[in-house]
């Protein structure tokens, strides 16, 4: 299977004229200047000369002659006494997003957060993070926050807002509406149930922006309980998912993450693995990591559900409507059977969440690997309630609405109604941290702290809390929406006074008190407890009511991208904006994702259908009556009766500059669409698919696309295996390995030249205990005429694991923040200038033509630190060479920029600064400015930066450094205690974010290191990238296991890369 | 005669068996007698000022007041068990209160007895004209530049002479030439002669090419940087004369990357109390110009950045209670690129390294400048030169080849750069 066909996309694997040129060509655009006849054979005159050397003279002389600016040491006038200037202080606290939850640790320098770190002493999150998670500290700088609270559009004051609220409030003759997104802190609850008590006819109604209303009704319909149980996928064997982005966007992928990884360590010698089954109509990363993966149209994920159910009951036979569907419900049904299953569905249908009930009813989910006995909290909200409001407003029959945590104008199907229906409410309050759609609409904005500003807790699952603290006193006049509250309520308290207060009595003391801030956590001791349920659910009801049939003619998906996700304040992210999609590794926009199959269909030339021409042709899809023009682009794997648009996007301008929707500054359309609207109340909830119609239109619209930057040009780079050839020879790989790099161990000249050792090999293999064994000492010695680093102390290295990589970009939006790496943004994207140190290349293989078919590897890709690294031969003025650690260094001080060691880096992980992306450039106005991402080099923004690592000016070349100030500080800090460093201390950033813990990181030379182990405990697995032309990487990657009987076939027609590179 | 001798005689034996018995006796009191001032002003001269109430009293003639000198050796070894029991202890606490003087156990009688000598010693500073030391010394050497002056000009003229003489010469010779008939070379001006040109152009291409390449390599370099400050604070003051440790301000340079200034709340630990310089006579303090500094007005520039209030012996605060302070913007001297980083602790924690090895003797500046280049040069020589904590530090443990090399005598220590000190991304990332 090591043999199998990998293609990034299309273009490669078509290998159209235009992929061919990108391959080629060093850059993707013409270099700025005309190599003509004239300049190459061009003589100097003498007086040209005369006048350059004078010229040149004149200019350094007047440079040297500057005088230096007189800098300025500025010391605290009264130095708090916890801060100490240059070292970091950390402090644990939470992260919420509505339902969303992360236990974190910020970390701040001079009192400022620049980083945002999972929380290890969680046992809910593990010291998971996601990119969201990473990506908020940036939003805590974003210049889009209100500085003052409003009223009707203008500058007001909290007393001024108090008043007129609190009259409002009292005067109102209708009931009185608190909306909220769902809420996980018990001190908030309190803090609404004394506003609800001082008012009441006032109700609180919850929804969330993306609805999980479907299986909050059918899991009261189906256990008495409107609420979510925990997921234990670390302790399930079968995984079905049908449509849930669980590693993505559902629910709480970093926590499911962190347990999936945990089920999928295979070596050897532990060959268990969990099966993860999926069925889905577009493209996930969740799919992408599957096992097996199926494709079906949204509205038949219902009959599918059903066939499951009959299946796994009955044993009955499905009849969906392809094969792959069939033959996945017939093995999943079988492998549930056999225990420790679990069935997810990301559908919002409750009749579909019912029968998925009855599923893991079946099958005894509950209770093992669903636990009822502790809920998750993650989501609450209603749709029919929110619905309701809606109907109230238009009706006049509402006095007040105080909206928190979400936008509802923007964010409901019927948004507009919603804004129609404020106009007609007295008093209109938001707590929106800028002038977002909704808060434009009401009267009062009253702007909550930043999370990170915020006093604070959470109840991600009952029972266990988490508490949130500050790292910056907040930046502008905003208040706690709490606070506010409170104060509406007539209570005299504050919410810190209050929450402080609540704690201090829960714990039982001050001591406890402080222990638990520290902390960051409050759980209780020992293992999670578990429960089952019993299903109570009308079965037959629900599968009556599901079709089972698709619909007919194309469908669309509105979902949600792991990196802009509902949207809020993410929206105007521009980390998140430039963090690649992982799937179609598009940046800063939405578009509409069709299979390659149907893109052909709407006619598009092949150039345009794949990712090599950033020109894209704009359909028209009409929904329900709704229009909207988007560009479309081909993902493979898609159902070919399926359009995937993400929501999130078609942002109002005061959002910020990089959410703003509409033209840009030089008339090209920007920001998407917003794709809300199209989604629509079915029955009691909201439906995330329905019927669409496509119509071709001439226009074309540019998007950046990361995948095609880098080529290989078909080498193999990634190395995958079903779980049942691993299991048959898992030393398949190491064979490959040997035959690759086997010739090359003994030098054939010289003292080595024995020809006894070569004979002796396999006495030496037993003797190791190995089957093959892979003289990787010896072709590091001799396979050069290069001479070879000696690492004295320390070597560094680094293990990716590609069976555990999901692809979410955790890392991505990690590394961008711990390491200043510039945002470029869209235009320059497009031109190959993006600036990330690490990228994950997104690998396809199978038949594009048959969603099913496809299989996804991701492989995270940043500097191999290589030991006889190409890079540093070709560099002119030695601006990156080697280190005594196995670094592979960059002066940026000492580059000139003539971009040898990108040209000759068969990884493709360095990046010029083409332009001055920050500001770090000596010269004044010379700053590019896209009027989009440029929010980056606000005073404000800049506050996020790393002042441990410089910032990159114009002309430089700059590579992933393995965060060496993280590795540096580590190990001052073991120097300073005298003793030697422990493994784990020194933690990259992609390695610390990572969710899924597939980066490990640390000192190959120490033995007992966790790399060492692996390289050496699962060697069988372990491959360096491109081995062959030895470079001597110091990352390595663990092959691809997946526990699939499938191959995937390759097309005979496109097999040409086989044939030529293999 | 004789009897005149004699009565003299006996006079110079006394004379000389009494300064023989004097230096011997006062060479025994200077080894045996503790520093009274000494003691002081490590012990006692933050709380206590010899003439002025401060957080305690003035100390002057402290001897006087008190029941005893026991009762002062009681006190100052242990003043709350004398508060307990000792009415006059009493007395003081109340006054004092709620402030217990520190307790001296390990203070000897002769060195409280010392103490109480050195503060009876101290007189008022006498003001008035007393202080005019320097005029004397700023007499301009007139008679030297006078002399080079006229050297000059003599110079001026004797060359003038011999242009003229040369251009009488060649005029003459002409004329000369012109009568025997001989025909004139045509004189060529020494500007257009092509030796002098080439050599010029050499010249000025070697001088200015050395001066640019100098400069530029200069370039941002600033070593002998020694900016006015915003306060006059002399280093030579407190960390020569009264021997404060550098880590008591500069407490960054064991935990950060920055030794950081200190903040106005540690100059205030002390300087609530020291509220003016009494050191003018032992040493004035002098600007890099020559002017002359008021100490006690420099002490008054940081009441004003503290905010403190140095007639009410308190800090001005706002509504809140918080401490009304300014820092100072004092006067950046050691200026790194930002492509640099250098970590204070490594060098001073780990390294060992004395401050002065880069900062020079800062113990003998009034006003700092900058003492080292600064260049990468320099940091590269020290960190080529400099053996490491290498046995001493168990970090270095895992470098097992130098451990076996030094137990082997193939190698005699372990420089920076061995451990890869000089290596790019030491310092730059």
């Amino acid at each position: 299977m090591s043999q199998k066909k990998y293609w990034k996309g299309l273009e490669e694997l078509n290998n159209t004229e235009a992929h061919q040129e990108v391959a080629a060509n060093e850059f993707s655009e013409p270099l700025p200047f005309e190599m003509s006849d004239n300049l190459l054979n061009a003589t100097t005159p003498r007086r040209d000369f005369l006048k350059f050397l004078g010229f040149s003279t004149v200019a350094a002389t007047l440079a040297a002659s500057c005088e230096m600016p007189v800098r300025r040491v500025i010391p605290y006038a009264i130095k708090p006494e916890d801060i100490v200037p240059g070292v970091p202080n950390y402090y644990a606290s939470t992260f919420v997003d509505g339902g969303d939850y992360c236990a974190i640790v910020i970390k701040t320098r001079d009192g400022r957060p620049i980083k945002v770190e999972g929380n290890t002493l969680s046992s809910i999150t593990k010291g998971s993070t996601s990119a969201r998670v990473q990506a908020s500290v940036l939003s805590l700088y974003d210049k889009a926050r209100l500085r003052q609270p409003m009223v009707d559009g203008q500058e007001a004051t909290f007393d001024a807002i108090d008043r007129q609220v609190k009259d409002g409030l009292a005067s109102a003759s209708q009931p009185i509406y608190l909306l909220t997104s769902t809420i996980l802190s018990p001190t908030t609850k309190e803090v609404i149930n004394q506003f609800l008590a001082k008012y009441p006819t006032a109700k609180h109604v919850i929804y969330d922006p993306v609805s999980y209303s479907g299986m909050l009704l059918a899991n009261e319909a189906s256990y008495g309980k409107r609420a979510l149980p925990s997921y234990h996928f670390d302790k399930a064997d079968t995984i079905v998912s049908l449509g849930a982005d669980f590693l993505g966007t559902w629910l709480s992928p970093v926590e499911f993450s962190k347990q999936y990884a945990a089920t999928r360590k295979v070596t050897a010698k532990n060959l268990k693995m969990s099966r993860h089954y999926h069925v889905e109509g577009h493209h996930t990363t969740t799919g992408a990591s599957a096992d097996v993966r199926a494709t079906c149209k949204p509205s038949e994920m219902g009959a599918v559900a059903v066939a499951l159910y009959n299946a796994v009951t009955t044993g009955a036979a499905p009849s969906l409507s392809t094969k792959g569907l069939n033959e996945l419900v017939t093995k999943a049904a079988a492998d549930l059977k056999k225990g420790n299953g679990m069935v997810v569905c990301g559908s919002n249908d409750v009749n579909v969440q019912t029968v998925i009930n009855a599923i893991n009813s079946a099958i005894g989910a509950n209770g093992t690997t669903i636990n009822w006995a502790v809920n998750s909290n993650y989501r609450a909200g209603i749709d029919a309630d929110v619905a309701a409001l809606t109907e109230a407003m238009s009706n006049g029959q509402v006095g007040a609405v105080l909206i928190h945590g979400v936008n509802p104008v923007y964010e409901l199907y019927n948004g507009k109604k919603f804004a129609e229906g404020l106009k007609k409410v007295p008093v209109t309050v938001s707590f929106a941290d800028r002038m977002d759609e909704t808060a434009q609409q009401c009267k009062f904005v009253v702007p909550n702290h930043h999370y990170l500003e915020s006093w604070g807790d959470a109840e991600p699952k009952t029972g266990y809390y988490s508490l949130m603290q500050p790292g910056i006193a907040p930046l502008f006049k905003t208040r706690a929406y709490q606070d506010s509250l409170l104060m509406w309520a007539g209570a005299t308290t504050t919410y810190g006074d209050m929450w402080k207060q609540y704690w201090t009595s829960k714990l039982g003391g001050e001591s406890n008190f402080d222990k638990a801030l520290q902390d960051g956590i409050v759980e209780p001791a020992g293992d999670m407890p578990t429960g089952g349920a019993t299903f109570a659910g009308n079965i037959g009801t629900a599968i009556s009511a599901i079709p089972t049939k698709p619909t007919d003619g194309m469908e669309v998906v509105i979902y949600e991208k792991i990196s802009i996700g509902h949207g809020g304040m993410w929206s105007n992210n521009p980390w998140l904006h430039e963090m690649p999609d992982p799937m179609t590794k598009v940046t800063w926009d939405n578009y509409a994702c069709v299979s390659p199959k149907k893109a052909k269909e709407l006619g598009n030339e092949l150039t345009s259908i794949t990712e090599v021409d950033t020109a894209k042709r704009v359909i028209k899809l009409k929904v329900n009556g709704q229009e909207v023009l988007l560009p479309l682009i081909a993902v493979p794997g898609m159902h070919n009766d399926v359009v995937a648009i993400a929501v999130g996007y078609g942002r109002d301008a005061k959002v910020g500059m990089a959410a703003k929707s509409g033209t840009d500054k030089w008339g090209n359309e920007i920001g998407g669409k917003n794709v809300y609207p199209l989604t629509h109340m079915v029955g009691q909830t909201v439906s995330y698919h329905a019927p669409v119609t496509i119509e071709k239109t001439d226009k074309t619209y540019d998007l950046a696309i990361t995948q095609t930057h880098m080529s290989y040009e078909g080498r193999a780079v990634v190395h995958e295996f079903t779980l049942e050839e691993f299991a048959k020879n898992p030393n398949e790989l190491l064979e490959e390995r040997k035959e690759e790099i086997g010739p090359f161990t003994h030098q054939p000249w010289g003292e080595e030249a024995n020809e006894e050792s070569m004979h002796t090999e396999p006495e030496k293999a037993a003797a190791a205990g190995a089957a093959v064994l892979l003289d990787e000492e010896g072709f590091r010695k001799n396979a050069t005429l290069y001479p070879e680093y000696v690492s004295p102390g320390i070597h560094w290295g680094m293990s990716i694991d590609l069976t555990a990589c999901t692809g979410c970009g955790a890392c991505v939006v990690g590394c961008m923040a711990e390491n200043n790496v510039s945002v470029v943004g869209k235009r320059e994207v497009m031109r190959s200038h993006d600036m990330h140190w690490i990228r994950i290349d997104r690998y396809f293989s199978g038949n594009p033509d048959e969603p099913d078919t496809i299989q996804t590897i991701f492989q995270p890709m940043m500097c191999q630190h290589c030991d006889n690294a190409p890079c540093e031969n070709v560099c002119p003025v030695s601006a990156t060479n080697h280190s005594s650690e196995g670094l592979n260094q960059m002066a940026y001080n000492r580059c000139i920029g003539t971009k040898y060691c990108a040209n000759n880096c068969p990884y493709k992980v360095r990046h010029f600064n083409w332009l001055d992306w920050n500001g770090a450039d000596c010269f004044d106005d010379n700053l590019y400015e896209d009027y989009r991402r440029d929010g980056m080099n606000d005073d404000l923004t800049r506050m996020v930066l790393n002042p441990d690592v410089t910032v990159r000016s114009r002309g430089v070349m700059e590579k992933c450094s393995f965060c060496v100030q993280r590795l540096q500080d580590a190990k001052l800090t073991a120097k300073k205690d005298g003793r030697p460093m422990k493994d784990g201390e020194a933690k990259t950033a992609c390695q610390q974010a990572c969710a899924s813990d597939c980066i490990v990181f640390g000192n190959v030379n120490d033995p007992e290191s966790a790399v060492a182990q692996i390289r050496k405990n699962n060697k069988e697995r372990v491959f360096y990238v491109l081995e062959q032309i030895h470079t001597l990487p110091n990352v390595n990657y663990l092959s691809k296991i997946r526990n699939t009987d499938k191959i995937v076939g390759g097309n005979e027609a496109t097999d040409w890369m086989m044939k030529e590179h293999i | 005669m004789s009897e005149s001798i004699k009565p003299m005689f006996r006079k110079i034996v006394q004379c000389f068996t009494a300064l023989v018995f004097t230096v011997f006796v006062s060479n025994i009191s200077a080894v045996a007698a503790p520093d009274g001032k000494a003691i002081f002003q490590s012990n006692c001269a933050s709380c206590h000022n010899p003439l002025k109430d401060a957080t305690g009293p003035a100390l002057k003639g402290v001897d006087g007041r008190v029941p005893s000198k026991e009762w002062l050796h009681n006190w100052v070894h242990n003043p709350s068990a004398m508060i307990a029991k000792d009415a006059y202890a009493q007395k003081l606490f109340d006054k004092w209160k709620p402030t217990v003087m520190t307790s001296f156990p390990s203070l000897s009688d002769e060195e409280i007895d010392a103490v109480v000598t050195y503060v009876n010693s101290v007189e008022p500073p006498s003001k008035g004209p007393a202080a005019g030391t320097g005029a004397a010394t700023e007499q301009p050497e007139g008679t030297s530049s006078t002399g080079n002056w006229i050297y000059a000009l003599v110079t001026v003229i004797l060359l003038t002479l011999a242009f003229i003489l040369w251009r009488v010469n060649s005029g003459l010779k002409r004329v000369a030439n012109e009568k025997d008939g001989v025909p004139n070379v045509k004189e060529i001006p020494f500007y257009r002669n092509k030796v002098v040109i080439a050599i010029t152009v050499i010249l000025v291409f070697i001088f200015a090419g050395y001066w640019i390449t100098n400069g530029a390599i200069e370039m941002g370099r600033q070593q002998n940087y020694q900016p006015l400050q915003p306060i006059y604070y002399s280093h030579k003051v407190h960390v020569g004369i009264n021997q404060l440790n550098c880590l008591y301000c500069h407490a960054g340079a064991e935990k950060s990357r920055h030794a950081m200034v200190p903040s106005t709340n540690i100059c205030m630990n002390c300087h609530k109390q020291i509220n003016e310089y009494t050191g003018n006579e032992e040493h004035p303090l002098v600007t890099a110009e020559g002017k002359k500094i008021d100490g006690t007005a420099e002490i008054q520039k940081l009441y004003k950045y503290a905010g403190w209030d140095p007639v009410k012996k308190e800090y001005i605060r706002d509504e809140k209670g918080n401490i009304k302070a300014t820092p100072v913007k004092w006067v950046k001297i050691h200026n790194l690129p930002d492509h640099v980083y250098f970590n204070h602790s490594q060098h001073v924690l780990v390294g060992k390294v004395q401050c002065q090895r880069c900062h020079g003797p800062i113990q003998d500046m009034d006003e700092v400048y900058q003492f080292a280049p600064l260049s990468m040069g320099w940091c590269i020589n020290c960190h080529r030169q400099t053996q490491v904590q290498f046995t001493n530090n168990n970090y270095y443990s895992i470098f097992e080849k130098y451990h076996e090399e030094l137990k082997s005598g193939k190698r005699t220590g372990v420089t920076v750069e061995d451990i890869g000190g000089t290596e790019c991304q030491k310092c730059h990332y």
